[in-house]
């Protein structure tokens, strides 16, 4: 069946003229990228597929961030004693559960469309602004102050070193006749949580000694400014990857909020009652007796969420932003170099999802050594 | 000394809870839930009063009812649509038949197919008459049949094998044959999403069985080969499988050799969901105890034997939420099918917004398909939640 299968592909790629090869990969690639990293069209294909991959992992790993955060919020509120909270949470979890994914993108991306123009744009406190070019969120950018100050925080850390090991000899000093050999290990941390009272507040006014000596603010907030016809400056998310980001969000949220209701509700009844029993408060038996135990048994649903949402991140091709699958769509359109595309394609979701499954089994198992 | 008399009997605490003691128990318990609760009265009266406003003021819905034939069938000829019809009349009495004879959810299940078309047949606005009209006939015919139906259970057999008969009589009675026949091109809408929901979800279901089964298996060819096939299409987002169905395919198949669109969708559909499928199976056979096996082997029945009718009725039963789960994620990923130009439900919406009298309707148009999915989805999980406790699943 396989030689069937090769040699149909053998005879079809000869009439086709397009030879098994990668070398297409060094070619111009001929079209824009606006999205992500800067991409010139006399750049190659190679670099194509690369910014395409990056666009995937930026909208995968901050979808995966703010799902994770929204889904504890939902899935916690379901256990709310609050019955309105809890109903809110129901109907959220339910309608975002039970809607298709693409129809909920297709639909944030018709709102983001429908955002006013550059000149009417929505300010937020003056940061944040809301247009049909997308957000503009300010960012962190460092002046020519920024290398001294490193320095000055370098040398910081340094003093606070110092501070440490005199404290230490000084310790040493005084009371060398009590300790004893064996005990290295916890005469050092207990150095450590003694001097932290030295060290810390002299790291603390070098760091900022070294913010006024500086020439100019080492550090300082970009705000997205009108010039011209353009916001610049600051940080810009187009309406495509908003869209999408929303919609993966939304989306896996729902499902994130289910996985830890369940987690948590799959704590044993009698964990809780001790809990109260000795007294503590509704939120200490929360974070100290109820999610510590629930996590090991969210942690295996919700790695499987997180390479959904990484998956489903291809619907992007839907509505224009420029992942990893539509980059390669639109190589395969004008190279005709279907197989080798596909397969490149294939490895990068594989390399994600293997990545992804690893990271999260190390973390599992890491958990759960303490827990058990 | 003073003689001690009670005079006062205390009643004992009442049971009962009145609205105000709800009201506090549930709304405002203590100073973080009652901030809560006014956080979220706000919230609520915004979020209404907008919704409010843009549903009842702002929206024109006007787009649904006139495009109601197109959002359920696509562009299906219009002279042809009686076979639409007669696929719908036919599948109404089945419902009602079995509705008559098995009660319980079958009853609940009609019952609410027969509310959508009354509310259909009811709808104080003008729908196209065509739909109107089948929706009047199924809903006749479903009260008809059940009423028909109601306990005799010798018509058991004859509706069981009316509904295997059902889906190939649909899919012959849908395309028609000869020179009228109609191309799947053709097909779309509501129609298209269930056509594709329901292959998949039938033809699925053996072959993740099958593949639960292989990666278990003794024999390591086999293994190995179910392993990397569930792995890897698990490894893959959908969309690229389908696109995979009308790039590669041509590639790999010979010189002229060509798969009609709609069939191509519904294979990628299936061996896609059949991976996932797999895999929940698989979490059903490792919760069937080793001693069951040996059980089996014992009293001398057959590897197939064992699996067929002691280990799999086991293994399935207590995978039905995961598995209702992976139909019902399924029946979503139908909507995907419109990246690749076919015109299902959610397709069908490019085919209504290129018509410039209904442009930049896209919020009403998808707020109703949306409401259409949920309906289905929702339907689904009720269902799978009440055949579970059915089953009795935990209970044993």
């Amino acid at each position: 069946m396989a030689g069937f299968f090769y040699s149909n592909m053998m005879s079809g790629l000869s009439d086709q003229g397009h030879p098994l090869s990668l070398s297409f990969l060094r070619n111009e690639a001929g079209f824009e990228i606006t999205e992500g990293i800067d991409f010139d069209p006399s750049d190659t294909y190679l670099k194509a597929f690369w910014v395409g991959v990056v666009n995937t992992l930026r909208v995968s790993i901050l979808g995966i961030i703010c799902a994770t955060v929204l889904g504890f919020i939902f899935g916690v509120a379901r256990l709310s004693t609050n019955w309105l909270i809890r109903s809110i949470a129901a109907v959220y979890v339910e309608i975002f559960r039970n809607v298709p994914l693409l129809l909920q993108i297709l639909f944030w991306y018709a709102i983001t469309l429908s955002l006013p123009r550059i000149q009417d744009s929505i300010t937020i406190a003056d940061t944040i602004i809301l247009n049909v070019r997308g957000i503009y969120l300010p960012t962190i950018a460092g002046n020519e102050g920024l290398p001294v100050w490193l320095w000055y925080l370098l040398s910081g850390v340094g003093l606070a070193i110092i501070v440490v090991l005199c404290y230490a000899g000084l310790r040493l000093l005084i009371d060398s006749t009590e300790v004893q050999q064996t005990d290295r290990p916890s005469f050092a941390s207990n150095t450590i949580l003694g001097a932290k009272w030295f060290a810390a507040p002299v790291f603390l006014i070098v760091a900022i000694a070294g913010w006024f000596l500086s020439p100019g603010q080492p550090l300082q907030i970009v705000r997205p400014e009108l010039q011209g016809f353009n916001y610049v400056g600051g940080i810009n998310f187009t309406p495509e990857f908003l869209a999408l980001l929303v919609g993966l969000t939304v989306y896996t949220s729902a499902y994130i909020a289910e996985v830890v209701r369940s987690g948590i509700q799959a704590v044993v009844k009698g964990q809780r009652e001790a809990a109260r029993a000795v007294g503590l408060t509704e939120t200490q038996v929360l974070l100290l007796v109820v999610i510590p135990q629930a996590i090991p048994i969210i942690v295996p649903p919700l790695t499987s969420q997180y390479l959904n949402l990484a998956k489903n991140s291809s619907l992007a091709i839907a509505i224009g932003f420029l992942d990893l699958f539509h980059v390669g769509r639109r190589m395969i359109a004008q190279t005709g170099q279907t197989i080798p595309i596909f397969g490149m394609i294939m490895v990068s979701y594989l390399i994600m999802s293997l990545t992804t499954s690893a990271f999260m089994n190390w973390y599992n198992r890491r958990i759960t050594r303490f827990e058990r | 000394m003073e003689e001690l008399t009670f005079t006062q009997e205390i009643k004992p605490p009442s049971t009962k809870k009145g609205p105000i003691r709800w009201l506090k128990d549930n709304l405002f318990s203590n100073w973080y839930n009652t901030v809560l609760t006014l956080f979220a009265i706000v919230f609520l009266y915004f979020l209404f009063k907008g919704v409010y406003t843009w549903v009842f003021t702002q929206a024109k819905w006007a787009v649904i009812p006139a495009n109601l034939q197109i959002l359920s069938v696509g562009s299906y000829p219009r002279e042809q649509l009686w076979r639409v019809a007669y696929v719908v009349y036919v599948l109404a009495i089945l419902m009602g038949l079995s509705a008559g004879i098995w009660k319980g959810l079958n009853q609940q299940i009609t019952s609410a197919v027969a509310c959508i078309g009354a509310v259909i047949t009811l709808l104080p606005i003008h729908v196209n008459t065509s739909v109107r009209e089948a929706a009047v006939i199924a809903t006749i015919l479903i009260a008809v049949s059940y009423v028909f139906g109601r306990d005799r259970q010798n018509l058991k057999r004859w509706v069981i094998i009316g509904w295997v008969l059902m889906f190939p009589w649909m899919m012959f009675m849908l395309r028609g044959f000869g020179e009228n026949a109609i191309s799947t091109i053709n097909w779309g809408g509501l129609l298209l999403t269930l056509i594709l929901a329901v292959v998949g979800i039938v033809a699925c279901f053996p072959i993740g069985v099958l593949l639960a089964l292989g990666r278990r298996s003794q024999l390591p060819a086999i293994r190995w080969i179910s392993i990397a096939y569930i792995e890897v299409v698990r490894g893959m987002p959908l969309v690229t499988i389908l696109f995979m169905g009308s790039l590669m395919l041509p590639i790999f198949m010979p010189g002229d050799f060509q798969l009609d669109k709609v069939v191509r969708a519904m294979i990628a559909l299936t061996l896609f969901s059949a991976a996932y499928m797999a895999e929940n199976v698989r979490g059903g056979l490792q919760a069937v105890p080793r001693g069951q096996y040996e059980a089996a082997q014992a009293v001398g029945l057959s590897y197939p034997k064992t699996m067929t009718f002691i280990v799999l009725p086991q293994a399935l039963r207590s995978v039905i939420p995961a598995i209702v789960g992976q139909f019902i994620a399924l029946f979503k990923d139908t909507s995907l099918v419109s990246i690749i130009a076919l015109s299902e439900l959610l397709g069908v919406s490019d085919n209504i917004l290129g018509n410039p009298k209904w442009t930049g309707l896209k919020p009403e148009l998808y707020l109703f398909i949306a409401v259409v999915y949920f309906i289905f989805t929702f339907a689904m999980s009720y269902v799978s939640q009440i055949v579970e406790a059915d089953l009795g699943v935990g209970k044993h």
